[in-house]
């Protein structure tokens, strides 16, 4: 078997998840925020800034999806049934924020439609957070399947990081309004984004703690020799740039909260990788062990190069088509 | 409790992929729909072409929503409930659904914006276009799945090792022997649906008096379209058959009830199939007319159910019915698209009140085919989830029964909401009209509708 494809894969699918996690965070994280919205005109604004794109944003959920099915199959075999009520709950919970979009445009009273939005937004992040937690902590396989019970994810670790990425997704909404809107839902925003910036911090320092003391595996990964040397400027690169963030929200600054946001979660997510290399499946599954065969890779891969420069470019183009800042009163269809 | 695991995961799917293409079927044609209408607005400059454009997209925008989000569980269900299916065809069905993604979904989704909150912002080709492209997209989802679903029929292009599939030729997989045919039929039964619906809200407004010239204009679109299309759908569904014989002879003997392959077959208008004692009770049928269709001889003879054991046959109740079901609606189809055909030849097509209150109601007959088809080709397949190769009991998840029944109920709560809320929507954006919807999404400052108007002034002076 070629060696070098399932990195490749491991690669796309992993820009899948990254472009997913920053696109779809900030239209999550705007759900999240729902609550703290005065009145409905700053809540049409709110999802006014977001409502050209969220169909869009999903999508790479299901690219994420359908690349572990296409690349990986065994690694999609063991996780699907493993995580079972937390995807089905994550999916229900987007069904409810999907629809509300439209919903609470054609209904008279919102505001049934305005609690589905947050509480499925936040529980979707939840439940997100909750697979990648206790995907870290290793899940047991035996002959190739699955071999826990229904309700193994629901460990301390996995519902702290639950809440982590809702403080973070939350961050990610809040930048996101600093960028596209004006008037009070920016002010709040702005606001809330310092609260949410300490929490994503927090988190960040819990998680990067608790993983290497209770996984011997990932303890090694960073604290050996040599590769202490390389992996060192990771943690002092997230210290530097949330400071820059905190800094540019006290400077007032509309776009670059959001970039150090985007920033913070890719190097967040790096310390994921760095961690967890080259399992799928910790802790016993690599890539190479759940590789679709070549041929099944290379046909898709073709597509993919093909393909997704297109998909990139003609996204470039809707958020370009809608670039600018939403006012108070703005139509919405 | 004890629950069985495979007929829940069955149970579960079955429920939400039945829930997810109710959607399909309209928004395919839908979108194809509000394609055209834009054209006609660009090339006529008339504004009616226009607000019923921004009307139904309007209703699109509800429907749309709802088959995204009930779609992306689907794609997530293959894994939870048929973990075993996924690793023994993954090889050959990932790619599908990969291309699916890449070639349709982000396609679909992104020009939805365009097409959804773009009005005021893009010329008035670039919005005319973007409707296309939306249709567009949803037809190629539509070839990709059903290529999915057609391998899972009739298998072909790959080669069997240790229980696994592995493609061995693209093109055979792709273009596997029923795609074609189940191609032609679901996109076909797609516009109908639509079709009808657009048919029975022109007619629901003639017979209320309310919108006449919006009412008239959906009217003459959708019988023009269905007068072509219901009889096309009698003749790919015969070839489809057909095809089916040739490849699951056991699927067809279900669908027409047939036991004793020695004997020519009778058509059965109805019939209650004994499953234990293989025979039917209370038979009205025609006699040979099934070897007739089927073998084009008085005398053919095709394959029986009890030319293999019982656990080799599908579910001959749920099947034969469904497949009635089907060919009625087909059948009334044919008849009310060209009895209005007829009318609308003999100039009185808007004054027959009893045919438009006829068809005001008849907005579900497609939903309910569409439903019906999927049932006879999906339970005709078992006990085979990939014909031939695995079998559904063998391609479940080890997830518990007790698990799998609590997010069943989940499911169908959660949908129960949607759905009846959706409907409800739909029906009130419906009562409101054209022009009040159209109206009321416009907050648009005054230049670009004047822009557009120029633009199509200027299309008719060309
Ligand atoms: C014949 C057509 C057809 C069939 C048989 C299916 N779908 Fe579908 N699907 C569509 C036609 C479609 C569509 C027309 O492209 C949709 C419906 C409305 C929409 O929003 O796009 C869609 C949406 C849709 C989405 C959301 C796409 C987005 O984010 O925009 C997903 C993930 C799926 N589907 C997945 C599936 C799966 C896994 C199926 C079968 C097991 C399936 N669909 C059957
Ligand atoms: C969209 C229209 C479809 C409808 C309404 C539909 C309907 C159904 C129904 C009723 C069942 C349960 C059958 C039974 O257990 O007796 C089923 C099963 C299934 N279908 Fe479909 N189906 C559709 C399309 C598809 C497509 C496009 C695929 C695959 C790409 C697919 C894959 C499956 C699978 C994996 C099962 C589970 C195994 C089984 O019970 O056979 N279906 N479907
Ligand atoms: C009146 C003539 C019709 C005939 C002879 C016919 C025939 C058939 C046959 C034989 C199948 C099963 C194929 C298989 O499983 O291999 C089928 C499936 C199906 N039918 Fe029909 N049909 C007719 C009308 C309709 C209508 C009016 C609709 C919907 C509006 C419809 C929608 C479907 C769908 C969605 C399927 C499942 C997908 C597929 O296998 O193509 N059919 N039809």
């Amino acid at each position: 078997m070629e060696w070098y494809l399932p990195l490749i894969w491991a690669a796309v699918i992993g820009i899948a998840v990254v472009m997913y996690v920053l696109l779809d965070g900030f239209d999550l994280g705007i759900g999240i925020l729902f609550p703290f919205a005065e009145n409905e005109s700053e809540r049409d604004q709110m999802t006014r800034s977001i409502a050209p794109y969220w169909d869009g944003n999903e999508t790479w959920l299901v690219l994420g999806g359908a690349g572990l099915f296409v690349a990986f199959p065994r690694a999609y075999a063991v996780i699907m049934p493993a995580f079972y009520i937390p995807v089905i709950v994550m999916l229900l919970a987007l069904v409810f924020r999907g629809i509300a979009f439209e919903f609470r445009h054609v209904s008279r009273s919102k505001t049934g439609w305005n609690i589905a939005f947050a509480a499925g937004s936040t529980l979707a992040t939840f439940a997100q957070g909750v697979i990648l937690g206790r995907l870290i902590q290793g899940i047991p396989v035996k002959d190739g399947a699955f071999s826990g019970g229904s309700f193994d994810w629901a460990t301390p670790f996995a519902l702290v990081c639950g809440l982590s990425l809702i403080a973070g997704y939350g961050l990610l909404g809040a930048t996101w309004l600093v960028m596209k809107t004006e008037g009070p839902v920016a002010e709040k925003a702005r606001a809330h984004a310092k609260t949410l910036l300490m929490a994503v911090l927090a988190s960040m320092i819990v998680v990067s703690l608790w993983t290497p003391l209770t996984e011997p595996r990932v303890a090694a990964r960073w604290f050996s020799l040599p590769n202490f040397y390389f992996l060192w400027p990771v943690p002092v690169v997230t210290a530097v740039v949330a400071y820059l963030e905190w800094r540019w929200l006290e400077a007032r600054r509309d776009v670059s909260p959001f970039l150090a946001t985007m920033a913070l979660f890719l190097l967040g997510y790096l310390g994921l990788v760095i961690s967890n290399f080259p399992y799928l499946v910790p802790p016993s599954l690599t890539v190479w062990d759940t590789a679709a065969v070549p041929a099944s890779q290379i046909f898709m891969l073709l597509g993919t190069l093909l393909l997704l420069p297109i998909v990139i470019g003609y996204i470039v183009f809707i958020y370009w088509l809608f670039r600018g800042k939403v006012r108070e009163g703005e139509s919405y269809h | 409790m004890d629950f069985d695991p495979v007929l829940l995961a069955r149970l579960q799917f079955a429920f939400t992929i039945i829930f997810h293409i109710i959607f399909p079927s309209f928004t395919i044609g839908l979108s194809a729909y509000l394609a055209t209408l834009g054209v006609l607005w660009l090339r006529s400059g008339n504004d009616r072409y226009q607000h019923l454009m921004r009307f139904w997209t309007r209703i699109f925008a509800v429907s749309f929503a709802m088959g995204v989000v009930s779609g992306i569980v689907l794609s997530y269900q293959i894994g939870t409930n048929w973990s075993r299916f996924s690793v023994t065809a993954g090889n050959v069905l990932g790619p599908l659904l990969g291309y699916e993604v890449l070639a349709a979904f982000f396609l679909e989704a992104t020009f939805l914006g365009v097409l959804l909150f773009g009005f005021n912002r893009v010329p008035p080709w670039l919005y005319v276009m973007s409707a296309a492209v939306v249709a567009t997209g949803t037809a190629i989802s539509a070839f990709w799945i059903l290529s999915a679903n057609s391998w899972m029929q009739t298998p072909t292009g790959h080669e069997m090792r240790d229980g696994i599939a592995y493609p061995a030729d693209w093109l055979k997989i792709i273009f596997n022997p029923s795609f074609p045919y189940r191609f032609a039929h679901m996109l076909n039964a797609a516009y109908l649906t639509t079709g009808f619906v657009v048919l029975a809200v022109g007619a629901r407004y003639l017979v209320a008096g309310r919108h006449i010239e919006e009412g008239r204009t959906m009217l003459r679109m959708a019988i023009g379209l269905t007068a072509v299309l219901a009889p096309l759908q009698l003749v790919i569904g015969d070839q489809h058959g057909l095809n089916t014989l040739e490849h699951q002879p056991i699927k067809v003997a279900a669908m027409e009830a047939h036991w004793d392959g020695n004997k020519p077959g009778d058509f059965h208008i109805f019939a209650w199939p004994d499953e234990t004692a293989g025979v039917n009770h209370f038979e009205l049928s025609i006699p040979k007319a099934a070897s007739l269709v089927l073998t084009h001889r008085m005398n053919g003879l095709f394959p029986g159910l009890n030319s293999v054991p019982a656990s080799d046959r599908p579910p001959v109740k749920i099947v034969f019915f469904a497949f009635r079901i089907m060919l009625a609606i087909g059948f009334f189809m044919i008849a009310a698209a060209l009895f209005g055909a007829f009318l609308w030849w003999r100039g009185t097509l808007f004054e027959t009140r009893w045919y438009l209150r006829v068809m005001a109601h008849s907005w579900w007959i497609g939903f309910v085919g569409v439903i019906s088809g999927w049932i006879v080709t999906e339970c005709g397949r078992q006990p085979w989830i990939v014909h031939g190769i695995l079998r559904t009991a063998d391609a479940t998840s080890p997830v518990p029964g007790a698990t799998i029944a609590g997010t069943l109920a989940l499911f169908v709560l959660a949908y129960g909401v949607v759905f009846w809320f959706g409907i409800y929507y739909i029906n009130r954006l419906i009562a409101q009209g054209p022009r009040q919807v159209a109206a009321e999404t416009g907050h648009f400052s005054p230049s670009p509708i004047s822009a557009a108007q120029d633009a199509g002034r200027e299309a008719l002076q060309r």
